[in-house]
Order: structure tokens, then sequence, then C-alpha cells
């Protein structure tokens, strides 16, 4: 498949996010400002999971604190400056991601799940017990971020189409930013580590550098999901961080499909739109949510994104599907 | 000995109570091919993770180029100039002949902590991923997937991705294990021609191929070492034919 034919229904598909605002009301805009938000989360936790083979189960640790220093930093600020407030949250996160990941990278399977669990929940509950930063009550921010040049306003989150479009470029600048980075020396040897890490170290590269790096990375873009989470919704909460929206999120990278980085923000749009609508039409919407999560996997197991070139291959006769899964599974065999 | 590539010296490697090297002293010459023989068991393999850090040692010392290479880890001696390849094969099975020996030659840039740049850009690397995919005879296989060659191929791969690392000195384990006799012969031939500006060490079990082309030869037998010495020195040895050439007639 060439460049063009896979970055086709990107193209179209960032062109439709592009004009949306043009034609969805206010409610709308802002369920897909927080798609958008879930997106760049998910997206950033592929990097560890779909090209690095890290599977972080803590994830959610970094997009609250993303969020919370947002909120603590500026809980009683009379304005805040974008330009403070951004670099403030995404090097919290770094931070935070550096001393989790520094932990964590030295083990791995089920070891890592373990420590990047234990670790986040270490953070969960010291935001939850900690009455100066609201306890389980969580903190309110009745401000939304500004940029200012002078006393002009360049750029104010006030307003829902404003912080959709900014929210918008984040994604996309995130997106570009991995797909340069995945192509770079850097790239490849993670890609490398994912499948085959001993191999890697034995041709001469330290490889706990790299997904230290890596680590932090991903680490950074739920920070800055965590920011625009906080800064949109005008509240943050211990819930944030708990284990069970790391698990969440890694459902919505499965869901969507693993190491593609589109798949994540298919996967989010999936499932925030059915967390929102499945209540609608019963009370057991869990149950069926859950139920959808299990067909995709089984039936679409490289995710939903999956579902297009296998269309496109089952017009064209061509057998290559079944013949790469074949080779896959002689490749596990002999693996 | 003149010119030593690498020193062993009284190197033990333990597993519990289980002996695998013991009291090993092996001095190899710059140049030469170098085969390690010995039944199973005789803690060859054992001996060269040893030299390339995949396991540390319980005791002794050992020395590349007079440099103390003992406790480095593995990706520490592969920048020193030691590649090796693995008896059971160790691949990137999903990724193309190429990739695979991009990898392994992009290791030889200054750092791959580079964000910013296509890697496609690094000609250097293009070049001597090419040029190990030549000499291992894969080129024609360069877009292929690793899982979907044959085992032959993934062997010659195996040691194309060593290769790509332009090490001074080769360690090979078993590189003809499970080949078919046209493979086996090729790539008996491209060791020869990587002796010409190489050292190599080689584990093998095809005595045929052994005695065809290696300069000295040492026999291990349950993690000690029986005898060193050139190919007609072991072939005359009485040891030798009791301990490890006779039994191997009779089991076969």
């Amino acid at each position: 498949m060439s460049t063009l034919t896979r970055s086709l229904p990107l193209l179209a598909a960032l062109l439709a996010l592009v004009l949306f605002p043009l034609f969805g009301s206010s409610f709308y805009v802002g369920l897909v400002t927080r798609i958008i938000i879930i997106a760049i989360f998910a997206m950033s936790l592929d990097l560890l999971i779909g090209y690095t083979g890290l599977v972080s189960f803590g994830h959610a640790a970094f997009f609250g604190i993303g969020g919370y220093a947002l909120a603590i930093a500026f809980q009683d600020a009379s304005v805040i400056h974008l330009w403070q407030a951004l670099p403030l949250s995404l090097f919290a996160a770094a931070l935070a991601a550096l001393v989790v990941g520094w932990v964590s990278i030295r083990t791995s399977g089920i070891y890592f799940i373990m420590i990047t669990l234990a670790l986040s929940q270490m953070f969960f509950y010291y935001f939850f017990e900690s009455p100066r930063y609201g306890g389980d009550d969580g903190i309110f921010l009745f401000l939304k971020p500004v940029l200012m040049v002078g006393s002009e306003d360049i750029l104010n989150l006030d307003h829902e189409n404003n912080f959709y479009y900014f929210a918008l470029s984040c994604l996309v600048l995130g997106y570009l930013f991995l797909v340069m980075i995945l192509q770079a020396p850097f790239g490849k040897v993670i890609k490398a580590i994912k499948v085959n890490e001993h191999r890697v170290r034995a041709l001469g590269y330290s490889t706990n550098g790299y997904k230290l790096v890596s680590f932090v990375i991903a680490g950074t873009l739920a920070g800055l999901a965590g920011f625009l989470e906080g800064a949109h919704t005008g509240y943050i909460n211990p819930a944030y961080m708990s284990w069970h929206e790391s698990g969440v999120c890694i459902a919505i990278v499965i869901l969507g499909g693993v190491g593609t980085l589109y798949g994540p923000i298919v996967g989010a749009f999936i499932i925030v739109l059915l967390q929102n609508f499945l209540p609608e039409f019963t009370e057991h919407w869990q149950l069926l949510l859950g139920g959808i999560v299990i067909a995709v996997v089984l039936f679409l197991p490289r995710g939903a994104t999956s579902l297009l070139p296998r269309i496109r291959s089952l017009i064209r006769m061509e057998k290559s599907i079944s013949l790469s899964q074949e080779e896959k599974a002689k490749g596990d065999a002999d693996g | 000995m003149a010119d030593a590539i690498l020193q062993i010296d009284r190197v033990s490697k333990s597993f519990g109570g289980l002996i695998a090297t013991n009291n090993i002293t092996i001095e190899f010459e710059r140049g030469q091919i170098h085969a390690i023989i010995g039944p199973n068991g005789a803690g060859k393999t054992t001996l060269i993770n040893l030299l390339s850090g995949d396991l540390l040692p319980n005791d002794g010392t050992i020395l590349f180029n007079g440099r103390d290479i003992t406790h480095l880890p593995p990706h520490k001696i592969s920048q020193l100039g030691i590649g090796r390849s693995y008896q059971k094969t160790n691949i990137f099975a999903e990724f193309t002949c190429f990739e695979n020996c991009w990898v392994a030659a992009q290791s030889r840039i200054n750092t791959s902590m580079r964000f910013f740049r296509p890697a496609s850009n690094l000609k250097a690397v293009e070049k001597r991923t090419e040029k190990a995919l030549e000499l291992c005879g894969l080129s024609l296989r360069r877009d292929s997937r690793a899982s979907a060659m044959s085992y032959g191929e993934q062997r010659q791969l195996e040691i194309g991705m060593m290769l790509a690392t332009e090490p001074e000195l080769l360690l090979l384990d078993e590189p003809l294990a499970g080949m078919g006799s046209e493979e086996s012969l090729q790539v008996i031939e491209l060791l020869r021609r990587l002796a010409e500006d190489h050292t190599l060490i080689l584990i093998e079990h095809d005595m045929d191929a052994v005695f065809s082309i290696a300069d000295q030869l040492t026999v291990m037998v349950n993690g000690r070492i029986l005898e060193t010495g050139t190919v007609g020195q072991i072939r005359s040895s009485q040891a030798v034919q009791e301990a490890y050439l006779g039994v191997d007639e009779e089991t076969a």
C-alpha cells in the first residue's frame, strides 16, 4: 500500500474534524473535544504498548498529573497564562514518568505491568488523601488558559470552538511528532526492542535508555492530554489517575489497533461515543460495551482500524491477509 | 603466543550445583579460526555466553585486546567489536531482512537517540546494511519477512546481522546447525572469506566442516578443556579419541 492510499483516510478524517464545529452544536463540539483529548492520551500509550513493547498499566497517573499541575498551580490565579501552564504540566508529567520509568523499565512482562500499576496507585492515593489538594473532591478551576501578548488575547480557550481547535492541533502535532520519532533512528531501535530486546542488547544498544526515553515521551504526551482535560472541564480529581482509567486506555488502544497511532484515535471515538450513547438504550450498557470490546478483539484482532484494509483486500480478492496470518502463526510457532 | 586478541584466564561458571565451565584458560590468536568442539553439555555455549556478556562468570578474567571485559554488559562488549551469532535463531521475525540488518548496522553510529530526521537518511548505515546482506548471501531476499524465510536463510540472516555491526572478533555458535548440505557449503565458504580479515571463534558439531576450516581446535568435555591444538594434533590425540571422537562414532 502506498503512503498516499494509506494517508488518504487520515486526511479525510482530519478534514471532517476541522469542519465539524461549523455543523455540530456546542454540546457535540464539547463531546468531540473530550474524544480528541482521550485520543491523545491513548495515542501516547500506543507508543509504549504498540511500539516499545511496554504494557504500562499506570498510564493514567501522568494524565492526572498533567491535570493536577495545572489545577494546583493556578487554582487561585486571576489569569492562567497558557505559556506558563502548559509547560508546567508537561514538565510535571515528564518528571513523574522519568521516576516511574526509571524504576519500572528494569522489569518486564507481568512485573512491569504490576510495578506501573502500583506506582500509579501511589499517585492516586496521594492525591486522594491530600486535603489541601481537595482530597477525593478534587480541585475546581474557574478560568480557562489564555495566550496573551501584552494585554491582547491571541487565543482564549474560554470559547468552545477555540478549545476544540486547540485540542485538535495538539492531536495532529502529537501524531506527527510520534510519526517523526518512529521513523528516526530512535524509532528503529524501540520497534526492535519490542520484537526482541535481548538481540537489540547483543547488537550493542543500551536498551534501558531507549525504553526510558520512550516512557518519558509517552508520559509527557499523556500529561498534555491531562492538561487539556483539566482545562476543558475546569475540574480535576483523583479518579482521573485511578487504575480503572489506565485500563480503559489500554482497551481503547487494543480496540482501535495496537501499533498504528491512528488506531487509538479511532478507539477513543468508539469508546467515548459508546459510553455516551449506550446508557440511553439500556441500564446494562456496561455489559454491552464489554461485549463489543470482546467482539472486536475476537473478530478483528488487529483492532477496529484493520477493518478498512481488510475490506479493501477482500474487494481485490487478494489472499494476502490470510497468508500473512499464516506467516505470523508460523512465525509464532518458530519463535 | 605473539598476538592474542582474546585471553580467557581461569574462567568458571556454575548454575547452582552444576559447573558449566570449570577453570577454563584459552588464548585466541588474532586472524585465526579457532573452533571449540565437544559433546553436548560440555559447556561450549556457556563459554560463548560468558565472552559475549550474556552471562557473568563466577570467577576468572576475560581480556579482549588487553582490556578487561569480564564484567561488561552485552551491549558494551558488542560496541568494543565482538559480534556473536546464536545457536537458536535470534532475529527480528516480523522485520524484513533489510530491517533486521539495518538495526544491527545502525548500532555503530554514535548514538541512535536521534529523533528528528528519518533513519533512512543515514547513508553510511544503508551501505553497511547492504554489504552485510551481500556477505551473508541474502541481497535478493532483502524485502522478505524474516519469519517467512526458510530455516537456512534465517541462519544466514543471523550471521548477516552480526556482520552488520562490523565486529573484529566473531563468536559463532553452531552456524551450520540445521542447514542443508548446500547451504552449509555456502556458509563454510563465507566463514573462510570472513577469516581473511576477522578472528573467528566457532562452535560446531559438523566435524568435517570444523576440520576443513579451523586453524586451532579446543576440545571441551564436562566443562573442562581436554586439549587445545592444531587439527593434526587433535586428530591424533589419544585422549580426544577416547573422550569424544570415539564416543561420537559409536553413537552415530
